[in-house]
């Protein structure tokens, strides 16, 4: 995320300019960067502020009811993680894993799948909205990240929480292909921000991200990160895979998906 | 020059009219195209709350494989209709490639959804702010009530009906009915202005999940997100029908003219002579 705070006439007045001369300009590449890239992007800057400040902390995602429930909810992204790792983890049913927590907390720890299904948990039926334009509503079960955060304590200095995840969604030889996602402590302690291991009444399945995946429900699918392996409190997302929080966000999306 | 008649310019246009007209002819321009980016990101439409794989959608544009190459294919109200070459199959760089929309029609002309929302999403925000100045300056100078909403004796169906004919006829109003908007220009501009262009703004953020959350009326108003998804995409058809029939007119009923008046602000119009002497 950009460290820059935008005011809002800056961004008026750059942003008009800016939105004649990139029609006139109507090049392809724009998109992309240099300063009409910049222009373009500032516009995520003032969708987060202006929707942080209709939304408030704790404003929730609508609820629905079991009726609601699709169908069939269409499994997106990686459908069966490709590593010996997550196969091991698999055949012994997740017995073996663990989700670590760490980072600028104060205690770090490590929890089994057993342990956090002892924790109190948080039923949800919500709607998971893809950044290419589908709908699809589940119930979700799971333990409210807060319950995880407030457990480890938090390290002055903690600002993002990062989550590391088990699949590679493009296999590359550097690893910059493996899913990662990063949210900020608004939504982390958000009472709708669970990191569910139930769908639907049952265990959540491989396709939808078993063990374990996020759902932050105020902003789009590609940030309800599944296979979680890891949860990483830091103070800023510049070292983490291209720097811009998570996998979509390194091609191109916005880290902010509440749009 | 002719005797009988005496060519009058008048102030037209407003510099606000006139500088947001543009900027918004601009905006729309570069919504629709990138907006066309984004549905071809997911070229099926849905009512209701959800849609996705095995919903039924009302409308779908996609590709048939099975013979020598892909088809393309419009599906809309249980009909299929073939469309290669513009929907669903198109040509890029010379290959057939399976895309909803067309390169022409999309902006970025390539598949690449990321950068199509950065387009949209950047101009939604030049959009609403520029469509609320002109919103707020046409309300405080009371060009909205003047110009632009008609007048009970106008919404009659025998004056509209004659408006119709005139302008079926192409016979456009001269001397001193040309000073104001007739009913049809009336009834098109204010029902863009205030209940078309907002309804694209009402029905984007429908589909933001955050909105959702701060406003879920909205939800509820459209009948769920899939639902605005769709009221989106018919709205914004809607819109292009209006810049087409207005850019018609505006080459028929004096294109010179009405280019400068929202350029200049001076729109020439011709009086009788007899009439003129009043001035």
């Amino acid at each position: 995320m950009t460290d820059s705070v935008l005011t809002r006439r800056r961004f008026l007045l750059g942003g008009t300019a800016g939105a004649v001369a990139l029609a006139l300009g109507g090049c392809d590449g724009a998109g992309e960067d240099g300063t009409a890239g910049r222009i373009l992007r500032s516009a995520g800057a003032l969708t987060l502020a202006t929707q942080r400040r209709l939304l408030g902390q704790h404003t929730l995602a609508r609820e629905y009811t079991e009726a609601d429930i699709s169908p069939r909810f269409r499994v997106n992204g990686t459908s069966m993680p490709d590593s010996p790792v997550y196969a091991d983890l698999l055949e012994h049913r997740f017995a073996h894993w663990r989700l670590s927590v760490d980072g600028l907390v104060e205690r770090p720890m490590a929890f089994s799948l057993a342990t956090l299904k002892l924790l109190p948990s948080r039923t949800q039926i919500t709607r998971h909205d893809c950044v290419e334009g589908w709908s699809a509503i589940g119930k979700w079960t799971g333990v409210p990240l807060a319950h995880i955060l407030r457990a480890t304590g938090l390290l002055a200095g903690a600002r993002y929480a990062v989550f590391h995840c088990a699949d590679e969604l493009e296999t590359t030889l550097d690893g910059s292909g493996r899913y990662y996602e990063s949210i900020d402590l608004v939504d982390a302690f958000h009472p709708q921000t669970i990191l569910a291991y139930g769908m639907n009444g049952k265990d959540l399945s491989v396709g939808h991200g078993a063990p374990l995946r996020l759902r932050v429900e105020r902003q789009l699918g590609y940030k309800q990160a599944k296979y979680l392996m890891r949860i990483e409190l830091v103070d800023s997302l510049k070292r983490f895979g291209g720097g811009h929080g998570g996998y979509w966000e390194d091609r191109g999306y916005d880290w902010y998906a509440g749009i | 020059m002719n005797p009988d008649h005496t060519t009058v310019m008048v102030r037209r246009h407003t510099v606000t009219t006139r500088l947001t007209h543009w900027l918004n002819a601009v905006c729309l321009g570069v919504l629709l195209l990138s907006g066309l980016q984004i549905f071809n990101a997911w070229p099926d439409l849905y009512w209701g709350q959800y849609g996705a794989d095995g919903d039924h959608a009302w409308l779908s544009i996609g590709a048939v494989r099975g013979g020598a190459s892909p088809q393309g294919v419009l599906r809309v109200a249980g009909k299929t209709i073939p469309t290669t070459g513009v929907l669903g199959v198109s040509t890029v760089d010379g290959s057939a490639v399976e895309r909803a929309f067309p390169a022409w029609a999309t902006l970025p002309a390539f598949q690449d959804l990321a950068q199509g929302r950065r387009w949209h999403l950047f101009f939604a925000w030049c959009f609403v702010v520029n469509g609320g100045i002109y919103l707020l300056a046409s309300l405080a100078s009371g060009h909205l009530r003047r110009d632009l909403l008609p007048a009970r004796r106008e919404l009659a169906a025998r004056h509209i009906w004659h408006d119709i004919v005139a302008h079926a006829r192409l016979r456009f109003p001269t001397g001193e009915a040309a000073r104001s908007y007739n009913v049809l220009q009336k009834i098109s501009y204010a029902g863009v202005g205030l209940l078309l262009l907002p309804l694209m703004v009402l029905t984007g953020l429908t589909m933001s999940p955050a909105i959702n959350a701060a406003a879920p009326f909205l939800l509820d108003l459209f009948g769920g997100r899939q639902s605005a998804r769709s009221i989106h995409f018919i709205t914004a058809a809607l819109v292009v029908l209006f810049v087409v029939i207005h850019l018609a007119m505006v080459l028929l009923s004096g294109a010179w003219n009405n280019l400068r008046s929202m350029i200049t602000g001076r729109y020439a119009i011709t009086i009788k002579n007899k009439e003129g002497m009043h001035d």
